[in-house]
């Protein structure tokens, strides 16, 4: 980077923390506010117990959308791709761990006791790792051999291999909704009138287990040393002694790991699939990588968070119809109003 | 323009493969109405199809402008196209009376050919004013969300736009004057208020619409314009540093390219005579961005070129798949695959349902084998053979230790 760009890179960062941006944030503020006061009088109107049901479907979106957004905000901080196959890589899970319940004896309104939680957590790791492979065969087949191609060359690879998951779906499991076997046990408690369900703890639970090990991965371990530093400058990296393939595998890896548990934590919840879930989960988790600041990993898992928060509220208060205007125009605001996104990582200007 | 034809007639065409792809692309335009009319049976079809495939050629030339040209990722381009079409919809058709409006607008095709176009441009100034600013990847991003909220609105915004049934019935363009002869086997006559509805004519026009717009483009390219577009994309610091204005030069790629697809949307929707939200998804924008991409990136040609592919491919190819297996199996004496029996659906509904798998195998073959294009410009063919950019900064580190 020359001093001209050190320059302009100061000027903008003047205008961020200047008067502009001091006005930016107020009118993002505004808007904020704005729609908490609009869904306010709507939770009014509709009592209390309706809020806490909406509330409990709400985080539990938001936890399997903050999963999938992870994986999307790693492989773009490592490698500057929109990985496109990502969001089907997800579908997979959702249709592998269909396909295993029956395997691993697991059936619909099962005697639960104790033990049956080892043949669910086979079925979780399991299409973990078979989706983590498959992942790791998308970036070695369609992204590696374009590593110093030009830009948009992976990008329209990552788009052919989401056609192409998507086609392969499509064959395995029919156009149509696939039934997922509700396999969860129907016990819960209430709370202010709203039955909590042990869907709701597991999708919550395993999704807070995760991240929190992704964390301690990343800041602890030494390949999650290696892939901040990859992510930070990858040619500094390799010489410091960095194997770059393997570490970029590796986040394929991971991301793929978290879309598996979040297609399969899916499945559970809503029972049904469908060989295109992908696309639209897939566009939503990316926004929501956008909204917490691409290449920050907490960042995407409060932004999946919130904006799965935000589709399920606007679902249960507002007309549906309008709900994915709504967070692509949170998308565009967003990065018109701060750019970085909420907890903006510090993007290198290449 | 004279100077133009004299070096292509210098030029020899083996020699430089754009001048040949003009040249292919010229002789085809012309040879395909006589070639389709003595050699198949249904030449009216043909023409229609090759007007839908020039509305995807003049949406690529388009997104070129964006993408190849100033080197900014558009992933909602269908955004615009949707934008000239409804422009088109809303003021060249009786669908005002059931608006609000409660008044028809008729405007004529000539005239929102040029409307249609600020209309769509004045959108691209709006979305790109605030965004431009932004880095490379946030624009792509943007830009994508902006193609996923305008169908939408046009879905949703039912009482203005007839929601997902969307706006028929659309004006059929016309002429103001027509000579009639023994060509359209009548007696001559002037014929006032001409009324456009051969496949032939709209072929014609497209064929003209293409004309204009690759001269535009060529000369942009060619002018100082083009050269900061070229600056901007290769490295936006040191163009801003060489006094080149980043943001006003990638706004105007930006609303250049978006005044080519309500060029686009207009054509589009006098052709169909019918605009509907589902038209303008999210795929459009990608399948024009894998034209440009696979035709490659920056040169007019090579995009024509792939845009043509990639429409005989996805429209033509695709979908003709399922009869062209039942035909297969069927002479060479398989004929039992064609049927379907318990779970297995037949061969023609298998085939069908591989072609998003076939499409998604094309496209990653194409790019792995040809990553700049099929048909690239000078300058990306010698960025990817001597390496880029930062590469070379890392050669010449070692080099200075070396030595």
């Amino acid at each position: 980077m020359s001093a001209v760009g050190a320059a302009i890179q100061r000027r903008r960062s003047q205008l961020r923390s200047g008067l502009t941006g001091r006005i930016l944030d107020v009118a993002l503020g505004v808007v904020v506010l704005g729609f908490l006061l609009l869904l306010a009088v709507r939770v009014y109107e509709h009592g209390l117990s309706y809020f806490v049901q909406i509330l409990a479907f709400a985080i539990s979106n938001g936890a399997i959308t903050a999963l999938i957004a992870i994986g999307y905000t790693m492989v773009y901080g490592i490698i500057e791709l929109i990985n496109f196959a990502h969001g089907d890589v997800f579908t997979f899970g959702s249709f592998l761990s269909a396909s295993l319940i029956p395997l691993f004896g697991l059936s619909e309104g099962m005697e639960w006791g104790p033990l049956t939680i080892v043949p669910v957590l086979g079925v979780f790791i399991v299409t973990m790792l078979v989706a983590a492979v498959l992942n790791v065969s998308i970036e070695r087949i369609a992204y590696r051999p374009l590593r110093h191609a030009p830009r948009l060359a992976p990008l329209i690879t990552a788009i052919g291999m989401s056609f192409f998951l998507e086609g392969a779906l499509f064959l395995w499991k029919g156009p149509s909704n696939v039934h997922y076997p509700d396999v969860l046990p129907r016990v819960g408690f209430e709370v202010l009138g709203a039955f909590i369900g042990a869907k709701e703890m597991t999708v919550v639970l395993t999704a807070a287990v995760l991240v929190v090990a992704l964390a301690l991965f990343t800041d602890r371990s030494r390949l999650g040393k290696a892939m901040r530093a990859t992510a930070q400058d990858r040619d500094a990296a390799q010489l410091m002694g960095i194997d770059i393939n393997r570490t970029i595998a590796a986040t394929f890896f991971i991301g793929a790991v978290l879309a598996g548990a979040g297609g399969t934590m899916f499945g559970l919840y809503f029972n049904t699939t469908v060989f295109d879930l992908g696309f639209s989960a897939g566009l939503v988790a990316f926004t929501a990588a956008v909204f917490g600041g691409i290449g920050n990993i907490y960042g995407a898992a409060v932004g999946g968070m919130i904006l799965g928060m935000i589709r399920s509220l606007w679902d249960g208060y507002f007309d549906s119809a309008w709900t994915d205007v709504v967070i692509f125009a949170i998308l565009i605001m967003v990065l018109v109003f701060r750019p970085t996104g909420l907890f903006g990582m510090r993007v290198p200007e290449k | 323009m004279k100077g133009w034809l004299v070096r292509v007639w210098e030029t020899d065409p083996r020699r430089d493969p754009n001048a040949a792809a003009y040249l292919a692309l010229a002789i085809g335009a012309i040879a395909f109405p006589v070639f389709v009319s003595v050699f198949t049976g249904n030449p009216t079809f043909w023409l229609s199809v090759a007007g839908d495939a020039g509305v995807y050629m003049l949406l690529a030339l388009g997104l070129n402008v964006v993408v190849g040209f100033a080197g900014l990722l558009d992933l909602g381009y269908a955004a615009f196209f949707a934008i000239g079409a409804y422009t088109y919809a809303f003021i060249a058709s009786e669908h005002g009376v059931v608006t609000p409006l409660h008044a028809a607008i008729h405007v004529p095709f000539w005239i929102v050919l040029l409307v249609a176009l600020f209309v769509a441009a004045s959108f691209g100034l709006l979305l790109g004013a605030p965004t431009l600013r932004l880095r490379g990847d946030y624009l792509a991003i943007v830009t994508l969300g902006f193609g996923e909220i305008v169908p939408r609105v046009f879905k949703n915004a039912s009482t203005w736009t007839s929601g997902v049934n969307g706006v028929s019935a659309l004006d059929t363009p016309e002429l103001p004057l027509w000579v009639k002869g023994p060509w359209s086997g009548d007696a001559f006559a002037l014929v006032p208020g001409f009324k456009i509805v051969d496949p032939l004519a709209y072929y014609v026009i497209m064929g003209l619409l293409l004309v204009v717009c690759v001269i535009l483009v060529r000369n942009l390219y060619n002018s100082r314009i083009g050269r900061a577009w070229m600056a901007v994309r290769e490295d936006e610091v040191a163009a801003a540093a060489m006094g080149v204005n980043t943001v006003g030069v990638k706004l105007l790629a930006f609303a250049i390219g978006a005044a080519f697809s309500g060029f686009a949307g207009t054509y589009y929707g006098a052709k169909l005579s019918l605009v509907s939200p589902e038209n303008f998804g999210f795929s459009v924008s990608i399948t024009v961005l894998i034209m440009v991409v696979l035709g490659g990136m920056g040169n007019i040609p090579g995009v024509m070129l792939g845009s043509l592919l990639i429409y005989g491919v996805i429209f033509l190819v695709l979908p003709g798949l399922p009869d062209f297996t039942v035909g297969f199996v069927k002479a060479v004496g398989l004929g039992g695959l064609a049927q379907s029996s318990g779970d297995y659906p037949g061969i023609g509904e298998f085939a069908s349902r591989l072609k998003f798998l076939i499409f998604g195998l094309i496209l990653v073959l194409t790019m792995l084998l040809r990553p700049q294009g099929l048909l690239p410009s000078r300058e990306r063919a010698q960025e990817l053979t001597k390496g880029t950019h930062e590469d070379t900064v890392i050669e010449d580190v070692t080099a200075a230790v070396d030595a």
